[in-house]
């Protein structure tokens, strides 16, 4: 029999725990399965985060290290730089990476540290129970936000990409989208250029990837893919915010 | 090799790269700027990376990924800075990693002072993140001895896939004098690190996790009585202290570290007097020496405590006195250095004074 | 000897520190005991220092200098504050290029050096805190001048061997402006 699909040698057996129609699944295949084309498996080291993806050291099939909250790019700091020759990188949701790991974040950028962030943007505190993010929009009502979040006294959105865009030592930043298939292709194709920035000793490369909770968000699946496009991606436009190579 | 006028800070720096660390992370914090600033010229010569971290948080954060990666790695910082690196140290013992800590302590709380201080002895030795952890902590009185410990350190750390600390104060991080450092000398018994992050391709295709994650109580129960397990084999093999001048001595003094110099001072000029004074000095806090007091309890009258604290390492020694002696304490804090003199007037109060 | 206990206090930028690091380099040479310590703190050039450096033939305990065998003064603030320090028989230095007082005090050999207008006539005024170590050398003899020369090469080291004869120059007019005291 003809094998038309199998999963990535990428990820391991263990079945995930992410709720039904959240795309923190689909962004683990795109990673995995990208580490698999560039033939660098065997060589990547994952560092996970604290939030919904925690338990990524049990998904990729490769070596991981747990990060405490928000540090995940200093651990992955640490590693690189005793094994240069490895591809590390961090799988970071918006309170660990926009909240309490920002300066971590914002210096190992600046550093132009030679690894890659995964970064994934839902908009919310997903694991502990839909709480406001620093990436929730403005008017989304989460349970910290009953009332929908307020510019005056709880400020507007972070916008990563941009931000750190303005950094010099950054070689790579972007940001895509998984709530369709051509969106999926590119967020992979972008995915890949990260991890060969990395291979090729270009220095600190990013991709933010505009991501679903369904069960917090108060949506369907479906409901939660039109969200993404209606009303995340007008606030979070997808796109290359910086590229040391030009093009996308 | 001959020995060499060297400070406190820069003896602790030369000691843990002759060990074979090549990686330090950390952030400028007086008065223990000379270790980072020795590393930033000297680690690059030896083929060593140093980062000026954004934060102590970052660079113990730092620290747990060299360490998980299999390096020998090193940060130190001041009691302020140590305060931030908790979290990390508590994730670090969690997670068996083995590196090395260097708290030059400056006197709190707060921003305090930066003069010395041994006021995070509770810190180091009972915890100072959450959970059920001890770190290693060793507690030099002299630079030689610095030298010493730092380098014996980094074996302890790989043995044990534990936190270890040096404990110093800001007088001993100033402090200039004669050493001899050894040449690098790894402890040849150590366990190999099969645990370390290298990537799945050097380690035959088995995946390794560093991780201090475990969700279900009765997997981290398991989890902290194999820490348990260990910490029992350190209070069995790793305990270090000195007795001074006991043999005779009616009064014991307890100190460690500076004040244990301190200390010696004051006995030299008893012992001028006719005050029949000694010494115990703790080398290892934690494991604690209590087993040591067992040596000098039944001759000594009374111990007298001497820290620049108020009175932290004295919980212990009331521990290991366990109410069979009278325990007098004598403290400093704020950054005063106590004097011999102010020692010598205490041992009088005790004995009732000189012959 | 068995142990001297001495403090050396200025202001910062006076090479203070340097002069104790230099009697505690050349007592190690000598096969003895010795410490250092500075002051430390917020201080750096133009505010105060000041160092302990004790050399001994025992093994050292305190490093802080409490009852001092010697001062060396290098300004006003500094003798106000360590004059008092001086044990009896002990002896007290001070620079007279800016000190304008001598202590009262009958129980100490007491000399004032105009460090400054010698480091002069050496040809910089860089070298006052030299000239205040070979002073320092006649009046206690703490240790060997050969060794003092060899303290100072070792810290000149390579980079610096421009500067070591204005420095030595500096240490003999020192001891020569000391040495009619007498010992």
């Amino acid at each position: 029999m003809k094998t038309v699909y199998e999963k990535s040698a990428g990820l391991t057996d263990v079945p995930l725990h992410y709720c039904p129609g959240c795309t923190h699944g689909i962004i683990h295949k795109l990673v995995a399965e990208s580490l698999v084309e560039l033939g660098v498996l065997g060589r990547a080291i994952a560092v996970a985060p604290v939030g919904c993806a925690v338990f990524a050291y049990d998904y990729f099939n490769c070596d991981a290290q747990e990060a405490a909250h928000g540090r995940a790019p200093a651990v992955a700091t640490g590693i690189k730089r005793v094994h240069p020759d490895a591809i590390v990188f961090t799988y970071q949701g918006d309170g660990d990476l926009a909240s309490i790991g920002m300066a971590e974040i914002v210096h190992a950028a600046m550093r132009g540290e030679n690894l890659t962030v995964i970064f994934v943007n839902n908009a919310i505190y997903g694991m502990t129970g839909g709480q406001m993010a620093p990436t929730t929009l403005v008017g989304q009502r989460t349970t910290t936000s009953p009332l929908g979040r307020s510019r005056s006294g709880q400020g507007a959105p972070l916008r990563i990409c941009e931000m750190l865009a303005t950094i010099e030592a950054t070689a790579y930043v972007a940001r895509v989208s998984v709530h369709t298939v051509p969106r999926l292709t590119a967020a992979k194709r972008a995915i890949k250029k990260a991890f060969q920035l990395q291979m090729d000793n270009k220095g600190f490369s990013l991709v933010e990837v505009l991501s679903t909770c369904p069960t917090n968000w108060g949506l369907s699946p479906v409901e939660a893919l039109r969200w993404v496009e209606q009303t995340m991606i007008p606030v979070y436009p997808l796109g290359v915010y910086k590229d040391l190579e030009g093009g996308t | 090799m001959a020995r060499k006028l060297m400070k406190g800070n820069e003896v602790i720096a030369a000691a843990a790269i002759n060990a074979g660390c090549r990686y330090f992370f950390g952030y400028p914090i007086t008065p223990q700027n000379e270790i980072p600033e020795y590393m930033a010229r000297e680690l690059p010569k030896v083929g060593g990376v140093y980062v000026q971290a954004e934060s102590e948080v970052a660079a113990i954060n730092m620290v747990y990924g060299a360490a998980g990666a299999g390096a020998r790695v090193l940060t130190s910082s001041s009691s302020p800075g140590i305060s931030l690196m908790q979290e990390g140290i508590s994730y670090i013992a969690g997670a068996e990693l083995p590196c090395v800590l260097v708290n030059i302590m400056r006197a709190g709380p707060g921003l305090g002072g930066v003069q010395p201080s041994q006021a995070d002895y509770f810190q180091a030795t009972k915890g100072g993140g959450h959970g059920d952890y001890h770190v290693l902590v060793l507690a030099p009185a002299n630079l030689q001895e610095a030298a010493d410990l730092t380098q014996s350190a980094f074996d302890l750390a790989d043995r044990y896939r534990n936190p270890v600390m040096v404990l110093a104060d800001g007088m001993i991080g100033q402090l200039m004098e004669p050493v001899e450092l050894l040449p690098a000398r790894p402890a040849v018994d150590l366990p190999p690190k099969d645990w370390a992050t290298t990537g799945t391709a050097t380690s035959g295709g088995r995946r390794r996790v560093i991780n201090s994650l475990y969700l279900y109580p009765d997997q981290l129960e398991q989890h902290v009585h194999a820490l348990y397990a260990k910490y029992a084999a350190m209070e069995h093999a790793e305990v270090r202290y000195e007795l001074h001048q006991c043999d005779d001595a009616e009064v014991v003094i307890v100190a460690y570290g500076t004040t244990s110099r301190i200390a010696r001072s004051a006995i030299e000029k008893c012992r001028r007097l006719g005050l029949r004074v000694g010494l115990l000095r703790p080398i290892t806090l934690y494991p604690f020496p209590f087993a040591a007091f067992e040596q000098v309890i039944a001759r000594t009258q009374a111990f007298l405590v001497v820290e620049m604290s108020m009175g932290q390492m004295l919980d212990d020694v009331k521990i290991a006195v366990a109410g069979r002696k009278p325990i007098s304490f004598y403290g400093r804090t704020g950054g005063i250095v106590p004097t011999p003199e102010e020692v010598v007037k205490q041992v009088q109060a005790l004995l009732g004074g000189g012959p | 000897m068995a142990e001297e206990r001495i403090i050396i206090a200025g202001f910062g930028g006076q090479g203070i520190l340097m002069i104790g690091k230099l009697l505690a380099q050349a007592g190690m040479l000598e096969g003895k005991h010795v410490t250092w310590l500075p002051s430390y703190g917020p201080e750096m050039r133009g505010g105060t220092a000041n160092c302990h450096v004790i050399i001994s033939d025992a093994p050292i305990g305190a490093p802080m200098v409490t009852e001092a065998t010697g001062v060396i003064a290098m300004n006003l603030p500094s003798l106000d504050r360590f004059e008092g320090s001086v044990q009896p028989g002990g002896w007290l230095l001070l620079n007279s290029s800016l000190i304008p007082r001598v202590p009262a005090r009958s129980d100490l050999r007491i000399l004032p050096v105009p460090v400054n207008e010698i480091a002069q006539q050496q040809g910089s005024q860089r070298v006052a805190n030299v000239v205040m170590l070979g002073a320092c050398l006649a009046l206690s003899r703490l240790v060997q001048r050969a060794s003092i020369v060899a303290a100072i090469e070792e810290v000149l080291g390579h980079g610096k061997q421009h500067l070591l004869a204005i420095n030595l120059n500096a240490l003999e007019a020192g001891l020569a402006f000391a040495s009619p005291v007498p010992v």
